[in-house]
Formats: C-alpha cells, structure tokens, sequence
C-alpha cells in the first residue's frame, strides 16, 4: 500500500513531491501552516490538487481528469478530536466503518468486540460518547480506525488533546498497531516521530525541505526547524583549522578531518553547551525557560541548559552578554 | 438569572399576559354546558377530521421535501444559493391569501400545471388536495428553516469522519447527519404540523369552503362565527387544546 504523492496546490502555495512505501510510518512535521493539513486533505481527498497525481498502491485516487471519492479510497483519519458518532455506542461505533464496508451485521459485532477487546475497550462497549473519558473516546476511536482496516491511515496529531500519562499510554498502543501499517503522522512532538516513525518529511512554505530516515534525520538535522524539532543546536560554517567556522568568525572546535573551506553543518545538545571562563563564543542572552532541573538560555542562535547555580551566579538574564563553549568531542559535523 | 437587570420582568409579564389573556378570555366564553353537543355535531366532527388528517399529510409531505431541501440549502455550495434560500422561505412572510391566489393560478384549473392535469382527468383546486398543497406551502418554511439551522450548527465534522471510515453519501445522511439532528426534525416536524392545522388563507382561496372536503376547523370556526358565536367559540376552544397538546408532545420527544 504505497503512497505516492506528486501535487501542487497553488491556492496554498504548496508543492509536494512525496513517497511513503508499504507498512512504513512517514511522520510529517513543520511549522504551522507549512502545508501539513494540505498534505493530509489531498490524501483523504478533502481537497483536490490543482496539478498533479495522488496514488495509492498503483491506483490513481486523484489526478488530471480522475478522482476517486474520500469513501472509496480506504483512507482513514484519527485526528486529536475522536469525533465518535455522538447518537451511537462505543461498540456501535466500532461497528460503524465495518456495516459500511457491507460487513454483515453479526460479524461487525464479533470484529468490532475484538477490536474493543484489543484496547481494553470492553466494559465500555455500551457507553455513548458522552459518558467517555477523552482518552477512552481517543481509543475507541483507534478502534474505529482500524475496524476500517485502511490501506493508509492517516493520524492527524492524534495525541494533542490527551495529557501525558495517557498519551504515552496510547503511544505505546499505536506503536503495536502501526509496525505493519502504511501511515502518515503529523506532530509536533519529537516522541511521536522516534517512537511510531520509519521515516520524517519537514515541511516548510508549502515545499519538502527535508525527508529521510527518522533517526538520521534527527541526528544530522539540515534545518532550523529540523534542529530545533529534535531539540538540537544546529550551526553552519566552513572547516577551518579544527573548527567550524561561523559567518560571523565565531570558531567552533569540532573533530575533523574536513577539507579546509568544506561548508558543514555543525550540530550539538544544549546540555554539552558550558559556561567559558574566557574566550569562547560571544553571544547575548534572549531568554530563559525552566527545563527540566537545568534552565534552557537561548541566544541568537544557540541554546544552552545551565543550572540554575549558574544562571543566578553569573546574574543572567535576557540582554546578558554571555561566553560559551562546547566540548569539541560533542559536535557532529556533516555536509551542509 | 442574577445578572439579568430587574426591569426586563415588567415588559415580560406584559408579554405573556398579552398572550394568555385573550385565550383565558375566549375560554371563559365557553358554555361547558353545550360544549359536548356543539363538539360532536357533525359539522365539527368532519372539519376535525379534516383538518388533522390534512395536517398531517401536509406534516409528511414538508419532511419528504423538506428535509432534502434543507439539506442541499446547508450543504451544497452553488451560485444563486442565498436567493434560493430567501425564496424558499418566502411563504414565511407572504400574506397566505397571496399564496392562495398564487396556488390557484398554478393548479386551479385555468392554472399553469392545472391545465394540463385538467385534460389527465385531475383537478385540484377546490378538493382535499388543495387543502393539503395549501397547508404545505405555508407550512414548509417552518420545517426548513429550523431543520437548516441545525444542519449548519451540527458541522460537517461527522460527515468527513463517516465518509473517511469508508461510508458512502446515502449511508452518511441516513445514519450521521440526519440522526444528529433529530430533535431539529421532529421539533421542525410539529411546527409544520402545528402551522397547517391553523391555516385559513391560502386553503380558503385556493380549495375553498366545502364541508367534509375542505372544510377545515379554522374555515369551520370562521364560519360559525356568523350563524353560531358559541359554536364557534367551543371549536376555537378545541383548535387551543389540539394545538396545546401537539406542543406539549413535541416539546417532550424533543428534550428527551
């Protein structure tokens, strides 16, 4: 079940080039209205593309003179709002996706009971909508999701509403169910891309900045947002003497070897960042945000995490003039 | 309620008594004693008969038409949408006398429709098909307008679930959008029923006064206002008690 998506929607000023293959999970991140929801209304067919082809497992489910209808492309969203049918039961539900799909009515009964079963659903199979918590009414309709059975499932930050201990709960659940399942996930949440995602796309202005491999993405960042999403410093400079070198000549050691005047990328935690007696590199402080037990110091363009010994010892604070220094052994450089 | 300024009881009571007084006034008029014999004569009885089973027809014609016309005019999007809407709705505020005229020039027999029926072997005007056309073109707005409002409140959130869960458009409307809005159908419902039951104009114009065919209870009440002041005042009494219990029921279905 790969998806295939080749499109341009010019009232968005979005252009996509984009592939997920059979039983991979693609997660989609960027900032907002970089044309995330456009990338998931083309796919379910909440909107057609100007130009261009959407296929799904070699069927053409929107193109120049084609278009399949959102219900006969077993697409299926789970967005943050479980929009459970509120006059029906949970099992009724469940049932829901199956009866349409022509199931009849006692086998929809038994797979949406064992669907219920599978997500510790059962006790509340009876229950109106109304009468379920926001994490039960989340399940019962991952349930319903699946009951669907989709070629693609579609999650539109499905964990976004749910507070953490549930969310987590619930990650761990769709982590099961998406290991052989064609997916794409929108998020803003690191955990979700690492935990449920075979692979990462970055959107930025309508276009695809990045795609690739989750983890080598994450760790190898090529964008501002790519960085600051895996929760990164990411720099770029060229390689001079041991060091990269920044635009403004700030230098910063790192490993090497590199041919001298290679532009890289140079990328490191916020926590390897120190406090440097002398020298180092010259920043001012823009702001201070608790992290954790350390406190996370932004500056132009990079983030440290301090302790908060630190922070009122050297009287820091938004306008603060500031040297830091980073471990040459903690930076990762790679092409730019 | 505390934050409600005490004035506004005042011009309310005024209100309500406005309304009440005038039927505690018309029942107070009622001679209990012949009331029984007045209900049961036989002019009442089949304008009774006549005006609930026309009502009625009228009620189901409205949701048979009415719910796909409500339907299309929340959901459809289309040029000339919002003249559509007006259009529709403008039974509402025309004079029903003007709906009458405009009935008779369509079905009566020199009509624009009526003419060709005419030669068929069906005419309409001045039968119980009128009475129900008239009753129904004045009573469809009511249903529409409240059934549209609903539709439009309820979102097409469920709809695009529905459909992404693999449903197709049939089984969309007849299993998530028009359960959703239910009480806006069976509240819509009554109104209609409740608004063809007290019609007089158009019906009168249009299917005339014929006892047992198109007599009606209001064209009846109107009648035996001339001949008859206490007949006419114990069906009015009757019409208010009909008209009572239709709300009543309606309100409870609909809350429940």
């Amino acid at each position: 079940m790969s998806l295939q998506l080749r499109a341009r929607v010019p009232e968005r000023g979005v252009e996509l080039d984009l592939a997920v293959a059979d039983g991979q999970t693609l997660a989609l991140i960027g900032p907002n209205g970089a044309g995330k929801s456009t990338v998931l209304s083309l796919v379910s067919g909440a909107l057609r593309p100007g130009t261009g082809r959407v296929e799904l497992d070699g069927q053409l489910l929107a193109g120049e003179h084609s278009w399949t209808p959102p219900h006969q492309r077993r697409v299926t969203t789970l967005s943050q709002d479980p929009v459970l049918f509120p006059h029906l039961t949970a099992r009724r539900n469940v049932m829901y996706p199956l009866r349409s799909q022509g199931v009849p009515r006692a086998r929809s009964r038994d797979e949406a009971e064992q669907w219920l079963a599978e997500l510790g659903l059962m006790e509340l199979a009876e229950r109106r909508p109304a009468q379920l918590s926001g994490g039960q009414a989340q399940r019962v309709a991952i349930a319903r999701a699946l009951a669907a059975d989709p070629r693609l499932l579609l999650l539109d930050e499905p964990m976004a509403a749910l507070d953490i201990d549930v969310a987590s709960a619930l990650r761990a659940q769709l982590r099961r169910f998406l290991t052989d399942r064609t997916a794409i996930i929108v998020t803003h949440d690191v955990l979700d891309a690492l935990t449920l995602a075979d692979c990462l796309a970055v959107l930025e202005d309508g276009r695809i900045i990045e795609q690739g491999p989750t983890q080598e993405l994450l760790s190898t960042p090529r964008s501002a947002f790519t960085a600051r999403f895996a929760g990164l410093n990411l720099l770029t400079g060229r390689w001079q003497d041991g060091a990269v070198v920044l635009a403004d000549g700030t230098r910063l050691p790192a490993t090497g070897p590199h041919p001298p005047g290679r532009r890289l990328h140079a990328a490191f935690r916020p926590s390897a960042v120190r406090l440097a007696p002398v020298g180092g590199i010259r920043r001012t402080v823009t702001g201070l945000l608790p992290h954790g037990d350390l406190v996370r110091v932004r500056t132009e363009d990079l983030a440290a995490d301090l302790s908060p010994q630190e922070i009122a010892e050297h009287r820091l604070e938004p306008g603060s003039p500031v040297l830091l220094a980073v471990p040459r052994g903690s930076v990762t450089t790679y092409e730019a | 309620m505390s934050t409600l300024p005490r004035w506004v009881l005042l011009p309310a009571l005024l209100g309500a008594l406005f309304v009440l007084l005038p039927l505690t006034a018309m029942a107070s008029r009622v001679r209990w004693a012949n009331v029984g014999a007045l209900l049961t004569s036989e002019a009442s009885l089949s304008a009774l008969r006549l005006s609930v089973q026309t009502s009625a027809t009228s009620a189901l014609a409205c949701v048979l038409v009415g719910v796909p016309m409500s339907v299309l005019l929340a959901r459809a999007e289309f040029r000339g949408l919002s003249l559509l809407r007006s259009l529709v709705l403008l039974p509402l505020v025309l004079p029903p006398v003007v709906g009458g005229i405009a009935l008779l020039y369509t079905f009566g027999r020199q009509g624009l429709l009526g003419r060709h029926l005419e030669v068929l072997g069906l005419e309409i005007a001045f039968s119980t098909t009128a009475v129900v056309l008239a009753q129904t073109f004045v009573a469809l707005p009511f249903l529409v307008i409240s059934l549209e409002g609903a539709l439009r409140t309820a979102g097409t959130r469920y709809e695009v679930t529905a459909a992404s869960l693999g449903a197709g458009p049939s089984r969309v409307l007849l299993g998530v959008t028009l359960p959703l809005v239910l009480p806006s159908l069976l509240s819509g419902t009554v109104l209609a029923f409740a608004r063809a039951l007290g019609e007089f104009g158009a019906t009168i114009t249009f299917a005339g006064s014929l006892q047992g065919t198109t007599r009606t209870l209001p064209l009846e009440i109107y009648l035996q206002r001339e001949s008859d002041p206490e007949a006419a005042v114990a069906l009015s009494f009757l019409l208010m008690i009909v008209a009572v219990v239709v709300i009543a029921v309606a309100r409870r279905r609909v809350s429940a």
